[in-house]
C-alpha cells in the first residue's frame, strides 16, 4: 500500500514531537489506544488566556497513526479550547487522504484531541483561585 | 550496491539467471505439448519433463515418478488434503495438523470442517513454534487418516521435527503430509529417512519461475493414492489434469538442481550475514527479541520484535529495504501474525516484529546497510514512541489501564 506525499513527509519530519511535564501549569494530556492494538498517541497542549500556545505528540503505530497526530498538533497550535473542540477525524482523512483501513488513525487523533482538552479542563477546574 | 535491498526471501525469489537461460527454448523453439506421444514436438517436451522431474525427485531423494506437477505449493497442500480424504474418506476422516501452519493448509482443513468433511484437530507449538511428536502420538484416533506438518515456518523459520513425526504416522499407519515450500532447497530433504508421504514445495522460493509447484505422492511402502480434484485429460497418473507447462518445469528443475549443488556453500554463507544481522542489532538494540528457535531454524531467517515500537512504522522507516511485517496494520484486519501468538508472543510484540528473509542474492554491503538502517529506524521510533517514555520513567505497561479500540 502506497503512502500519501503529507502521510511520508510528517512520518520523516514529524512537527511537535516530544513531551510537556504533565503537571506543568496549562497542559492536557491525553493518551488513547492501547499497545495490543498496534497504536497508543499521546498529545499534549499547553494553554494560556483560553488558547493553545503549544502541542506536542508521541506515537506508537503505524505511519498514518503518526502522521495524524503530527498534523493534529500543527493544527491545535494557535486554536483556542472552543475551535479545538471543532477538529474532526474526517478533516484528518482528507489532508492525508488516508485510505479507508487506515480512518482509525484519524479517529484515534481525534479522541487524543478531547482527551487532551478535557484533561486541561479538569485541571483547570480543580485548580484552586488565585486570591493573591 | 543498488536501493532497494530484496530482504523478503520467504515471499518470494528473484530469478536465477542460470535458470532462465534453462527456460528459454521452450517457449518458441520447442513449444511441444509434453502429452503429444507421435511427433518430434512433443518428444521434445516430454523430454525436458522428465529431465525436469529427475533434478526435481534428486533434490528430495524420491523417485521421478511421483513428482505431481501442480500450479504451485498452495494448490498442491488443497490436493493433498482433499485428494487424500477423499480417496481414505471409508477409513476415516480425521485430520492433525498444526496452529503455524500455513492459510494453504490451514484453510483448506477448515473448508473441509466447515463442509463437515472432516474434524481436525490443530496441535499448538512450543515457544519457539515447534510441534511436539508426543502432541502428535497423542491426538491420533481410530479415526486419523492424515497428519499434516510443515517442515520449517514461513515467519519465524523454525524447522519441525518432521523425521519423527514421519516414524509416528508410519508406525500408525497414517499418511504423512508435509508442507515443505520454505525448507525444499534451503534444507536436506529426504522423503524416505522423514517418512514423507506426501509433499508441497514449489519453485519461485528456491529462485525458479511462479506458477509451477509440486506434490511428492509416495508410490510405494504405502503407495499413496489421491483423488484427483480436476477433471481433464488424466495428466500427472489422473491426479492432476492439465497441460504441463514446458518452461515453467524445465525451470523448476534446473533450480532445484542448484540448489542441490550449492546447498551446503550457501549454507554457510547465509548463516554467517545472517548470524552477523541478529548479533550487531540485538546488541546494539536494548529490549529486541528474537522470534522462532534460536539455532533449529532456517539460515536465511530473522525474526524479531523491537519492543515499543510498531512494524509498520519501522518498514515505512526503511523503505529503501523490501522486508515483512507481523503486524496487520497492512491488512484489512487489526491482527497480527498468528504465528507469533501461537506462540505466546504477546500481542504488542508480535505487532512490533519485523522478518528479515535472506538469500542467493544478498551480499555483505547490504546486511551492513541494513544493520545500520534498522538500529538508525528503531532508535527513532522509540524516540517517538510513548511507550517507551513510558518505560524509561519506569511505568510498568502491564498495571496501565488502556483505552482499547
Amino acid at each position: 500500500m502506497a503512502y500519501s506525499d503529507k502521510v511520508v513527509d510528517h512520518f520523516n519530519n514529524p512537527r511537535n514531537m516530544g513531551s510537556f511535564k504533565k503537571d506543568e501549569e496549562g497542559v492536557g494530556t491525553g493518551m488513547v489506544g492501547a499497545p495490543e492494538c498496534g497504536d497508543v498517541m499521546k498529545l499534549q497542549i499547553k494553554v494560556q488566556n483560553d488558547t493553545i500556545v503549544d502541542a506536542k505528540f508521541k506515537t506508537f503505530g503505524c505511519g498514518s497513526a503518526i502522521a495524524s497526530s503530527s498534523l493534529a498538533t500543527e493544527w491545535l497550535k494557535g486554536k483556542t479550547i472552543e475551535e479545538a473542540q471543532k477538529i474532526k477525524n474526517t478533516d484528518i482523512v482528507q489532508e492525508l487522504n488516508l485510505p479507508p483501513v487506515k480512518i482509525h488513525c484519524s479517529v484515534l487523533a481525534e479522541d487524543a484531541i478531547k482527551a487532551a482538552l478535557t484533561d486541561y479542563q479538569q485541571k483547570a477546574d480543580t485548580q484552586p483561585i488565585d486570591t493573591k | 550496491m543498488k536501493l532497494p535491498i530484496f530482504l523478503d526471501n520467504h515471499s518470494t525469489t528473484p530469478m536465477d539467471p542460470r535458470v532462465l537461460e534453462t527456460m528459454l527454448p521452450y517457449f518458441v523453439e520447442k513449444f511441444g505439448n509434453a502429452a503429444s506421444r507421435n511427433h518430434a514436438f512433443g518428444w521434445a517436451a516430454e523430454e525436458a519433463v522428465e529431465q525436469a522431474r529427475k533434478q526435481i525427485a534428486k533434490l528430495i531423494k524420491a523417485d521421478s515418478k511421483e513428482i505431481v506437477f501442480t500450479s504451485g505449493a498452495t494448490e498442491s497442500d488443497n490436493l493433498a488434503l482433499k485428494g487424500a480424504l477423499e480417496m481414505y474418506k471409508e477409513k476415516g476422516t480425521h485430520i492433525i495438523t498444526a496452529t503455524t501452519e500455513h492459510r494453504a493448509v490451514l484453510d483448506t482443513a477448515k473448508s473441509l470442517e466447515a463442509k463437515g468433511l472432516a474434524t481436525v484437530t490443530y496441535l499448538p507449538v512450543d515457544k519457539f513454534g515447534m510441534v511436539n511428536p508426543q502432541d502428535v502420538q497423542n491426538a491420533i484416533t481410530d479415526k486419523t487418516i492424515l497428519i499434516s506438518v510443515m517442515l520449517a515456518n514461513n515467519e519465524i523459520g523454525t524447522i519441525n521435527p518432521i523425521q519423527e513425526i514421519g516414524k509416528i504416522a508410519k508406525a500408525r499407519g497414517v499418511l504423512f503430509h508435509c508442507d515443505a515450500t520454505q525448507g525444499v532447497g534451503k534444507i536436506p530433504v529426504d522423503v524416505q529417512v522423514m517418512g514423507i508421504d506426501l509433499m508441497s514445495f514449489s519453485a519461485h522460493k528456491i529462485y525458479g519461475p511462479k506458477g509451477i509447484g509440486a506434490l511428492y505422492v509416495r508410490k510405494r511402502n504405502p503407495r499413496v493414492r489421491i483423488a484427483a480434484q480436476m477433471d481433464g485429460g488424466g495428466h500427472e497418473r489422473g491426479m492432476r489434469s492439465g497441460t504441463l507447462p514446458v518452461p515453467l518445469i524445465a525451470g523448476f528443475g534446473k533450480a532445484c538442481e542448484i540448489c542441490e549443488q550449492e546447498m551446503t556453500v550457501e549454507t554457510a554463507r547465509l548463516t554467517k550475514m545472517r548470524d552477523r544481522l541478529q548479533t550487531d542489532i540485538m546488541a546494539a538494540l536494548e529490549e529486541s527479541y528474537l522470534n522462532g528457535h534460536p539455532t533449529n531454524r532456517l539460515p536465511g531467517n530473522l525474526n524479531i520484535s523491537f519492543a515499543y515500537v510498531e512494524g509498520e512504522s519501522l518498514l515505512m522507516g526503511m523503505k529503501d529495504i523490501a522486508l515483512s511485517s507481523g503486524s496487520a496494520c497492512t491488512s484489512a484486519t487489526l491482527e497480527p501474525s498468528y504465528v507469533l501468538r501461537a506462540l505466546g508472543v504477546g500481542t504488542e510484540l508480535a505487532h512490533s516484529s519485523i522478518r528479515f528473509g535472506l538469500g542467493r542474492f544478498n551480499t555483505d554491503d547490504e546486511i551492513d546497510y541494513t544493520i545500520k538502517k534498522v538500529i538508525e529506524v528503531v532508535t527513532k521510533l522509540r524516540e517517538m514512541s510513548p511507550l517507551y517514555e513510558m518505560a524509561k520513567e519506569g511505568v510498568d505497561l502491564k498495571s496501565v489501564q488502556w483505552a482499547a479500540h
